[in-house]
């Protein structure tokens, strides 16, 4: 169990770490190579003081302590894909020490600036980036420093596992850990200014070069696992505070009501239960957590809403998109004119699309734990972006710029901008309300009916084929609810329920995405369209980024459409890619995947399998997310009496650039296609006019066991020439339409509506 | 809300006394009175196993089981099937094969397949699968839990 003494414990402990591991007092040099001077020179380097917790200084990201341990300072975090391990290694490789003496420390505001936290599949795309720059330079002092100790020069030394010595006299040497003898560097770099993803620092150092690499691209096992195996990992839900108490939130029945009253009444059977409320929020603080869970379900509460209907009924949802006003578009790519291609084509294709709300139904409800009593005021969440989370309860508590300390532990799961940004916050306003620390943890239905979902679209689908069976023309538009409704990033009270319950301006971004610029056709125009919310604020259905936020919406109807494009044109899935995919990289995908898995060359959909009870297809999809493509075959069996999809076998082939860690890799690429399979099999978000009623995971249903593929086969194509990139949502992106792609194959059916469930399936055949 | 009481619980072999409504949820002894924070609240509706101990041997969902029922009884927690001095051939295998994510979901998957695997050492790929539904995993680690079990089996029959 975790117990948190008080914030004193924390407020010193990048310093007790170092004085914890080695000593922060300087001794004189012991080794005999030092002459008198040499000693002067070596208490010159570094410094007994920390410098400022900032991105232009290199005691922000790395420390060797005086027993030769190094730590990485990350500014992001992991969900269980290894990130820190893939940072350790890089790290490792630049400061050339073995791996094993390296550790990342990840997301705590006391330690770490913010890089952004987990988002976008940029750990290590720019993440990793500025961490290998800033450890080369590390190295790059370092070795500068030894030269002078050793009387020789830079270029003459040699560094293996934290030893410099000089090149064939390797008794002449001096380690990092006596040149630094536990102090810090107190070295400045440069930093770029940006805060978040976009953050980089360097020194002058160049990189080690790739062919170099000792660490970086073998597979190394991740640090999380046997905890988590043996149980014995805290996660933020296990947090314990001395005096803290328990919160649980109350939300209305109808979306949008406003709080009238509540009966005391109705709890009194219930010893020692607070309510707590301001505006539209309400909750009950509780010593005891059972008594909290039975006040929030017993508690009588009396909401007030207008007669409107805040929602229109689910099967009206496709027809609300398509008859609502746009509020924002884009077009981003295009080039030529699409309409004057169209109308000259020998053949026009058009489909529509439509893929409905999906929720993060993390595998628990958030949880958060704020102390508003303490100084600093400490926050411990499983946001993936405790930085910002922080800010953001710095601001519910209208607290000092910097008062507030963010620790990351992991949470009850994650994959975007789940219901974690609202327990803190929820968490926050309890915490000072009552003068106690405070535990948030939503129950089921918070973390399914209540996170932010990701955004419903239709997508408009349009392509022209000459007399000679070329595609012309093409264009992709998607209308859409906002993929920022609430920003990923709750900086801000308006970012989160209880912020918008208690008066919190929103700060919708309106936009959505378009396609990935990649194929190459004459004429194209790829775009997008956002509607309204429903509802302004406090909304179950207000939407925000969800695992590769807009991805599996696009590639279910852009690469069913190719498809569409290629049978058309009288071409084979695979040779349309070929043919129309730009680059050379791109098609090297195609060509992997498709030899993986024994692809079966065929226009249309299998005509072979009347009369069969079980239909097998194979489809493709593919897709580039962050600088990173990937393709995917699914190889699917479909129930004609049950409509179940099992997807049987899926092949992919991933190129992320250099490979950082090849099991790694591997491992998060199968849980990429699990969840994503999820996704279009299973998922979709049901509600009424007045509420959301996937509540639970009955209302909910995920994959489970028996849908996992038999196979995942996957082919990692290494690209040490190119920089390395993000692996934690790409290779969802393509499956959704891979998937819907091999159920044509499979039924000479299209479904261009997600999720392909057993009903919709059953109904498609029976319609056919 | 039923009266408080004293019960005794057996728990991973220790005996605990606590004082609570006989009607919560093992869930919440487990955690707030005993301090065992390895089983997880998941959905308080057994929908999801996060919360999955062994009470005599049976996989059981703690968070919609009275703690008043398993006075008694022989609880077992995920840290205490085995530990990484003595562990369970299921997180030998869990380990090796590098399979939780998140990880939040573990007790379900370990806990209800050690039963299975007690049950029968010998269990085929297929009544791996079909034995597991019930079970939820967001990560989508299902492949790396197969592969582990299998691998688990494997080991326990050998």
């Amino acid at each position: 169990m975790t117990k948190m003494k008080s914030p004193k414990d924390f407020a010193f402990s990048r310093r007790d770490l170092l004085r914890g591991a080695g000593a922060l007092v300087v001794t004189a040099l012991g080794s005999s190579a030092a002459g008198k001077s040499t000693r002067a020179k070596a208490m010159e380097f570094g410094s007994k003081v920390k410098p400022a917790l900032m991105p232009d200084q290199m005691d922000s990201f790395i420390a060797i302590t005086a027993d030769g341990k190094v730590t990485a300072f990350f500014g992001k975090m992991d969900m269980g894909q290894g990130v820190d391990v893939a940072i350790s290694q890089i790290v490792a490789e630049e400061l050339d020490v073995k791996y094993e003496r390296v550790t990342t420390l990840m997301g705590d505001t006391g330690f770490t600036v913010n890089q952004g936290g987990a988002s976008g599949s940029f750990a290590i795309k720019n993440g990793g980036k500025a961490m290998r720059a800033i450890a080369a330079e590390a190295r790059r002092v370092l070795v500068e420093e030894a030269a002078k100790r050793l009387g020789a020069k830079a270029d003459s030394l040699d560094v293996n596992d934290g030893v410099v010595s000089v090149k064939g006299n390797p008794s002449k040497k001096v380690s990092y850990a006596e040149i630094l003898q536990g102090k810090y560097f107190d070295h400045k770099l440069t930093w770029n200014k940006k805060w978040g993803n976009g953050l980089y620092s360097h020194g002058k150092a160049k990189p080690k070069p790739v062919k170099d690499y000792k660490v970086v691209g073998k597979s190394f096992p991740r640090s999380d696992v046997a905890g988590k195996v043996f149980g014995t990992a805290d996660y933020v839900t296990d947090i314990k505070v001395p005096g803290m108490v328990h919160g649980r939130v109350i939300h209305p029945d109808k979306a949008g009501a406003k709080l009238k009253g509540y009966d005391a009444a109705s709890i009194k059977h219930l010893k020692g239960v607070r309510v707590v409320h301001k505006n539209d929020f309400i909750a009950v603080v509780a010593d005891n957590e059972w008594d909290a869970v039975q006040a929030a379900r017993d508690l009588k509460v009396q909401w007030e809403g207008g007669a409107k209907k805040p929602f229109v009924p689910q099967k009206e949802l496709y027809k609300h998109i398509r008859n609502a006003p746009v509020i924002k578009e884009k077009y981003a790519f295009k080039n030529g004119d699409v309409e004057k291609a169209l109308s000259g084509a020998a053949k026009v294709l058009k489909s529509e699309y439509e893929f409905p709300f999906q929720s993060h139904a993390s595998m628990g409800p958030a949880c958060a734990v704020v102390d508003a009593t303490s100084n600093p005021v400490m926050l411990w969440t499983g946001s993936q972006k405790p930085h910002y989370t922080a800010e953001g309860v710095e601001r519910m508590l209208k607290a000092k710029a910097g008062s507030v300390r963010g620790i990351w532990v992991p949470g009850p799961g994650s994959y975007g901008r789940n219901d974690a940004g609202d327990a803190a916050m929820q968490a926050a306003l309890l915490s000072k309300e009552v003068g106690r620390p405070v535990r948030v943890q939503g129950m089921r239905h918070e973390g399914t009916a209540w996170d932010p979902k990701a955004p419903a679209s239709v997508h408009y689908c349009r392509g022209g084929i000459d007399s000679q069976g070329n595609v012309i023309a093409y264009e992709f538009v998607s209308k859409a609810f906002d993929r920022q409704d609430v920003r990923s990033n709750e900086s801000k009270p308006g970012d989160t329920l209880a912020g918008q319950a208690t008066g919190a301006k929103p700060r919708p971004r309106k936009f959505f995405s378009e396609p990935e610029d990649i194929y190459n056709i004459p004429d194209y125009r790829l775009g997008w369209q956002v509607i309204p919310p429903f509802l302004e604020r406090n909304s179950p259905l207000r939407t925000s980024h969800l695992r590769d936020p807009i991805g599996p919406q696009i590639q279910f109807a852009s690469e069913q459409f190719h498809d569409e494009l290629a049978e058309a044109a009288g071409l084979d899935p695979v040779e349309y890619r070929l043919k129309y995919l730009r680059t050379q990289r791109d098609r090297d995908l195609i060509k992997a995947v498709a030899e993986k898995a024994g692809w079966q060359r065929r226009v249309g959909p299998r005509r072979d399998q009347r009369g069969k009870t079980t239909l097998t297809g194979r489809g493709i999809g593919y897709a580039r997310r962050s600088g990173s493509q990937v393709a995917v075959i699914a190889e699917i069996e479909v129930d004609t009496r049950t409509g179940l999809i099992w997807p049987r076998k899926f092949t992919v082939s991933h190129d992320c650039g250099l490979i950082i860690n090849p099991q790694g890799l591997t491992r998060t690429i199968h849980g990429n296609i699990g969840m994503a399979l999820s996704r279009v099999i299973y998922e979709e978000v049901m509600f009424d006019e007045e509420s959301v009623t996937s509540v639970d995971w009955a209302s909910y249903p995920i994959s489970e066991s028996p849908d996992a593929p038999e196979t995942i086969d996957v082919v990692l194509i290494n690209r040490p020439d190119k920089p390395a990139m993000g692996a934690g949502e790409p290779s969802t992106r393509p499956v959704s339409g891979a998937l819907a792609n091999a159920f044509y194959d499979a039924t000479g059916v299209r479904i261009r509506t997600a999720p392909l469930t057993p009903d919709r399936v059953k109904a498609a055949l029976a319609g056919a | 809300m039923a009266k408080p009481q004293r019960m005794r619980l057996n728990v991973n072999g220790a005996h605990h006394t606590i004082t609570a409504d006989p009607d919560m949820p093992l869930l919440y002894a487990l955690r707030n009175d005993i301090g065992l924070n390895n089983p997880h609240f998941g959905c308080g509706l057994a929908q999801c196993g996060a919360c999955t101990v062994h009470v005599n041997g049976k996989a059981t969902r703690s968070c919609v089981t009275p703690v008043g029922s398993v006075q008694g009884r022989k609880i077992v927690t995920l840290a205490g099937l085995g530990t990484p001095e003595k562990p369970h051939p299921l997180q030998t295998a869990y380990v090796e094969e590098e399979v939780p994510q998140c990880g939040y979901c573990i007790n379900g998957w370990i806990m209800t397949a050690a039963e299975m695997l007690n049950k029968n050492p010998k269990l085929t790929d297929k009544q791996i699968r079909a034995g597991l539904k019930g079970l939820k995993c967001r990560c989508g680690t299902h492949y790396a839990i197969h592969q582990a079990v299998k691998r688990a089996a494997k080991a326990m029959a050998s």
